[in-house]
This record gives structure tokens, C-alpha cells and sequence, in this order.
């Protein structure tokens, strides 16, 4: 149990070593990707300034699965909005004025209301990072000094050391052929630049 | 793949940059590279700091010195120190909180409402108007904070166990609008950072030293993965869905504060969706105002064109008609009821003690905002800003004419009196200007005030497929030489 934990962090620190390839343009970069995973790569990643259109599909990335954790922290927002409501005012302290319903629905909708968006707000925001592993301090890929491009007008194609296919060698060749411009290894201990034709 | 897809069309459509309308206009000027964009934009917060921005700031400054002193006179002596008398117990801090929460109303409609309908010019404005909208809603919880008269007991409005072991009163609509504003100035604050994301990691890929650090911090780490994007997108979307109905509830429950009640001018049923019109209407006319000053002292004229602000005239337009159109209506209904009360508070707001007040709002609001249907002053920047203020004008005395007329004839005529603002009413309202001004050039210095990622996404070279004519059809698999030799073609652009 804790070694099967402990080896997806371990796994998780290292889904960012392996080789960091720089393309021109969107369209050379989602033609790549196709192009890599045709090759038979799976662990790969793209970074951009911007998501580009089309390339989740591209990379074969499904729907995400944010849309039902925000579903589960509406309830929880209506839920509670709903017992605050009525546990405050027929419950906890009870005031009878004019013999009227202790707890009534319809003046207590606009704040089940407003506690289910905002625990839903709370849910996206928290349930993106998490699901992004965000905030990261440490990112191995910050060694390159090319990625401070991926931020402005660099467009990269990252392939995991993990990946069945890996091999530093052939894959920068194919990566080169796909388009690439400039081809780097990054690893915990820095990056370094690779050559295709060696 | 050779097909592209209509929704891309548009931009590609006119490669040179000539609309036949607006709808076809392109949303970056100037012909701007990905580059370019980031220097724009990011670079106003790198470069030495404007003279102008010092001017401004100091003025700022200035004014927060008039808000710290009204606030500090008020703690001390209490609101009688206001003018608020018997029976116009909400004078000014309530015309003043209404007015600011409208004008923080225009950001999430432009981030999310906007979103939502594929209006991609929104990018240009949105950071701005969003920053304007956190800021906006700060200056407007000030007011409701100290006109508890005792602002160190505001605790006893949350739901918070107390030394009298009671709880909030949730049935009342004043307990509505404290989670209402409260909940939609957290949301706010959250889209609003949400989309800063990428764009401060921008800035940190930039600097350097302690700079980078502060901005690392901020950005979380952000490194631009498609993995992650995935995501943040969903996110995105995700917020822009719960700050639609958000945006439209909390001008509706600040309307019910007064609907709920049975004063006469104020039991009325149109009550929340003309509130919601008249906050949008506000609102845009506040992030003009403050864009056409900051586009042309920033050079950001090719992000944030005239094609944009023409769209939010138009906005202002319809949103003002309908305004005017609810004032209208609300006569009628009060003619058509029958109720002798009602058909009094209407006469005396047109011919009574306040009827100047009621005849600014109605010139501003209903009539100035028509010149935009001439398409000549919908782009003549000095009209717009005319506009942009003559509306909030309009707008603050809408709700002036709506909390004071209402009130300063109730149904008791032993009670009647003239209401008269003090000068720590104005000291409290010019104040506040100084906390939306101090917060916004600070805003202006150290953020990108436009939507650096969100632009780019959305010129014609972020799309794909705008290289087909470099890569053949761009077919998966297809490793043809042609993709390897038009590739280093453009890389004397890309190795800046």
C-alpha cells in the first residue's frame, strides 16, 4: 500500500524528464502529436501560451472530469444551505411570529441558492488545481532555458522517459523528423541539448 | 482534416484585415505576433513606471485620505453624522452601495455571459472589467458595513454562534444581500484569478530575482500543458456557467431589499430585471470610461480597437433603452393599479421636491445613450466618453430618486421631510473613489491588465489550421518531407 504511493509520486516527479522538443507553429505541433502517437507514443504532453484548438482530441485526452466534481459541491453548497436555514430558524431557536411556518421554502432560495454556486466556484477552482497537481513549485522543465517560451510564443512537444517506446536516441530523430526545431533532454539534474543526426 | 471548421472561419476570412462589418472586424489590429502581444501587454508592468501613473496614483491617494478621514469621523460619532433622517433612513450609503454593486456588474457579465455566447471580442476587455468589477464591489460593502451604525458587531449577520445565541434573520431580504454580494465578490475574485493563471506565469517566465519568486508564487507553477489546460478550460467554462445565473441573482436580491417592502415606489414586481438592465448598463459605461483613458495610455489600441468599444456602445445602448423603457413601465402599472399611493409617489417623483433629480436620471439614462444609434458617434471616442459619464451619473440618481423620493413620502404625511446629504455623506462617496482608484492603478502596474493567453487563442494564427497551406493537410501520420522543410522556413521568426 504505502510503496504503491509512494511510487505515484514518484512517477509524478518524474512525468517531466525525458525530451523537450521545440515546434514552430500550433499547426506543426498538433501535426506531431498525431504523427508520434501513430509512432506508437503515449506519454506525451504539449505546453503552449495558449490551449490550441483541437488538441485534446489530437492527443487522444478525454473529456474532463471536472464538470462532476463541481456537480458533487453544488449539492454539498444546496445541501447546506438548505439545514442552515432550517435548522437556525426551527431548531436551534424557534421564534413563532403571527403562528407563521417556523422553516418555508420560498424565502430560503435565494441563500441555497447562492451556497450551491459558491461552494460549485470553490469546487472548479480547487478540483482544476488538484486535478493539475497546482500549485508545483519544482518542475524539472523550468531547467531549459527555451521553455520560458511556452508562456509567450514557443510551442513544445514534451515525451516522458517513462514511455515504452522511449529511447533518447531514436526518439529525438523522430521527433526531428515531425518537424522539430530544437531537441532537449530534462532531468532532475538540468537540461541539455540533443542532436538529432548523432 | 483539409475542412476547417466555420466557428475559425471568420478571422480567416479577411487575412488583410478588412471588415465589411463588424461582426467580421478583427479582434487584433496591427498585424501583432504571439510576441508582440506578451511584450504589449506584459511589458507595461516591466518598463519604469509613468510619470502619469504617479499623478494618477497620488490623486488616488489623495482621495483614500478623504475616505480614511469620512470613515474615521463616522466610527466616532455615528451615522447621525450623516443626513439621514426620519423617514429617509437610507440616504446616500444606500444609493451609493446600489450604484457601486451595478457598476461591479459589467466584469462577470463580460467574462462569463459573454463567454458563453462565443462573443470572442470580450478577451480585449475582460481582465480590466473584471478587476473593475472586485474593485467596484470593495467600495460598495463598505457602505452596508458602516451603516450598521456599530460596523465592529457585522459578525451577528453571519451565521456564526453569538453571546445571544441567536441566529440571522434569513427570511428578511437585507440577509439575502449580505451572502448575495458577499458570495459574488469571493466568485469574482475567483474567475477573475482563475484567468490571471497563465498570464502571471507569462510574467514570471519574464523576470527575474525577487520579481520572478513573487510572480512564481502566484502563477502556482503554471507551465502551459495541454494536460493542463484541459482542465482549466472546464474550469473556465464551469465558472462562466455558475457567474451567469450568479450575475443576474445579486442586482435581483439587491432589488428585493426593496420590492419586499410595501412602500409605495418600491412594491413592484419589475423590479429585479430592471435592476439587473440598469447594472449592466452602469457598468459597461464604467469599464469605458476607465478603457478608453488606460488604452491610450498604455498604447493598447490595437488589442482593445475601436471595433470593441463600439460593441459596448451598443450594449449600452440597448441595455439604456431598456432601462428607460422599465421607467416607463413602472408609470403605467402605477396609472393602470389603480392604487391612489402608488400613482402618487409616480407624480411626485416627475413634478415633486425631487423632480430634478428624477429629470437628470431620466436625460442621462434614456436619452443621451440614444445618440448611439448613429454609427458616427458609436466611434467618436469623445462622445462614448461622455456617454460613459453622463450614465453613471443618470445611474446614481436613479437610485437616488428610487431610495429618497420613495421614502421622503410614506404613507404617513406627519412624517414627510426633506432629505439633504451632509458633507460626510460626500466625504464618504468621494472616498470611495479613492479605494476603486488606488486598488485599480495598482491593478494597472503590477497585472496584465488584458488577457495576454486569451487573446492569443483567439487571433488567426493560433488556429491550427491557418498553416495547412505550410503542411499539406496536416493528416495524421503523414511525415511527408513537406512538413519537415516548410518547417525551418519560419524559423527566423520563431528563434527571437
Amino acid at each position: 500500500m504505502i510503496n504503491s504511493i509512494k511510487q505515484k509520486f514518484a512517477e509524478h516527479a518524474n512525468q517531466n524528464v525525458g525530451l523537450l522538443a521545440e515546434f514552430s507553429d500550433p499547426g506543426a505541433l498538433v501535426h506531431a502529436v498525431k504523427a508520434l502517437r501513430k509512432r506508437g507514443y503515449s506519454r506525451l504532453d504539449t505546453f503552449t501560451p495558449f490551449p490550441i484548438h483541437g488538441m485534446d482530441r489530437a492527443m487522444g485526452l478525454g473529456t474532463s472530469l471536472l464538470g462532476y466534481l463541481v456537480f458533487i459541491g453544488g449539492l454539498t453548497g444546496c445541501a447546506l444551505g438548505f439545514l442552515l436555514q432550517w435548522w437556525t430558524s426551527a431548531v436551534a431557536y424557534p421564534i413563532n411570529i403571527s403562528n407563521k411556518p417556523l422553516f418555508a421554502v420560498e424565502p430560503s432560495v435565494p441563500i441555497i441558492f447562492e451556497l450551491t454556486i459558491l461552494f460549485s466556484a470553490l469546487t472548479a477552482v480547487g478540483g482544476m488545481l488538484a486535478l493539475n497537481a497546482l500549485p508545483k513549485p519544482y518542475n524539472p522543465l523550468f531547467f531549459s532555458d527555451r521553455f520560458v517560451r511556452a508562456t509567450d510564443d514557443g510551442f513544445f512537444l514534451h515525451i516522458q522517459e517513462s514511455d515504452s517506446q522511449f529511447d533518447r536516441a531514436s526518439t529525438a530523430k523522430a521527433l526531428s523528423e515531425e518537424g522539430a526545431l530544437a531537441i532537449e533532454y530534462v532531468s532532475h539534474d538540468g537540461a541539455e541539448d540533443v542532436n538529432p543526426d548523432a | 482534416m483539409a475542412t476547417t471548421s466555420t466557428y475559425h472561419d471568420t478571422s480567416l476570412a479577411y487575412p488583410d484585415g478588412v471588415p465589411k462589418t463588424l461582426a467580421d472586424a478583427p479582434l487584433v489590429a496591427g498585424n501583432l505576433s504571439f510576441h508582440d502581444v506578451t511584450e504589449l501587454v506584459a511589458g507595461h508592468t516591466e518598463k519604469k513606471t509613468p510619470l502619469f501613473w504617479f499623478f494618477g496614483f497620488s490623486v488616488a491617494l489623495f482621495l483614500m485620505g478623504i475616505f480614511g478621514l469620512s470613515i474615521s469621523y463616522l466610527v466616532w460619532n455615528g451615522t447621525g453624522t450623516w443626513g439621514v433622517n426620519n423617514p429617509v433612513g437610507w440616504g446616500w450609503a444606500i444609493v451609493n452601495f446600489v450604484w457601486w454593486v451595478g457598476i461591479g456588474h459589467a466584469g462577470t457579465l463580460i467574462s462569463a455571459i459573454l463567454f458563453l455566447f462565443r462573443q470572442r471580442w470580450r478577451t480585449s476587455i475582460n481582465r480590466a472589467a473584471e478587476a473593475m468589477t472586485l474593485f467596484a464591489v470593495a467600495c460598495a460593502l463598505v457602505f452596508p458595513t458602516f451603516h450598521t451604525g456599530r460596523p465592529w458587531l457585522d459578525y451577528w449577520m453571519l451565521p456564526v454562534p453569538n453571546q445571544m445565541a441567536m441566529w440571522p434573520q434569513f427570511k428578511s431580504p437585507l440577509m439575502w444581500d449580505v451572502f448575495a454580494v458577499s458570495i459574488y465578490g469571493t466568485v469574482s475574485l475567483l474567475f477573475w484569478y482563475t484567468g490571471l493563471i497563465p498570464d502571471l506565469a507569462t510574467i514570471r517566465d519574464r523576470a527575474t530575482g525577487l520579481r520572478q519568486k513573487i510572480y512564481g508564487i502566484l502563477s502556482m507553477g503554471w507551465t502551459g500543458s495541454n494536460r493542463h489546460w484541459r482542465h482549466y478550460e472546464r474550469a473556465y467554462l464551469i465558472l462562466a456557467g455558475l457567474a451567469t445565473p450568479l450575475v443576474l441573482s445579486v442586482h435581483s436580491v439587491v432589488s428585493f431589499d426593496f420590492a419586499v417592502s410595501i412602500v409605495p415606489g418600491w412594491h413592484t414586481t419589475i423590479f429585479p430585471p430592471y435592476f439587473v438592465a440598469g447594472a449592466i448598463f452602469s457598468g459597461f459605461a464604467m469599464v469605458l470610461t476607465l478603457l478608453i483613458v488606460a488604452r491610450k495610455a498604455y498604447n493598447l489600441e490595437n488589442l482593445i480597437t475601436l471595433d470593441h468599444l463600439e460593441k459596448m456602445n451598443i450594449i449600452i445602448l440597448v441595455t439604456g433603452t431598456i432601462v428607460g423603457f422599465a421607467y416607463i413601465t413602472e408609470f403605467f402599472m402605477a396609472w393602470y393599479s389603480g392604487v391612489a399611493y402608488e400613482q402618487y409617489a409616480f407624480r411626485n417623483r416627475m413634478f415633486g421636491d425631487y423632480a430634478w433629480a428624477y429629470w437628470i436620471m431620466m436625460s442621462c439614462n434614456l436619452i443621451f445613450p440614444q445618440l448611439f444609434w448613429f454609427k458616427k458617434f458609436r466611434r467618436s471616442i469623445g462622445v462614448m466618453f461622455f456617454i460613459s459619464i453622463t450614465t453613471n451619473i443618470g445611474m446614481w440618481f436613479e437610485r437616488f430618486v428610487i431610495v429618497v423620493s420613495s421614502l421622503h413620502r410614506d404613507y404617513l404625511p406627519s412624517s414627510w421631510d426633506y432629505f439633504s446629504p451632509t458633507i460626510w455623506d460626500a466625504g464618504l462617496y468621494i472616498g470611495t473613489f479613492g479605494l476603486f482608484f488606488t486598488l485599480f492603478f495598482l491593478f494597472l502596474r503590477f497585472f496584465p491588465m488584458v488577457a495576454i493567453a486569451e487573446i492569443k487563442g483567439v487571433m488567426p494564427q493560433a488556429n491550427p489550421h491557418f498553416y495547412d497551406h505550410a503542411h499539406g493537410d496536416g493528416a495524421a501520420g503523414d511525415a511527408s518531407e513537406a512538413t519537415v522543410e516548410a518547417v525551418p522556413a519560419k524559423s527566423d521568426e520563431v528563434g527571437r
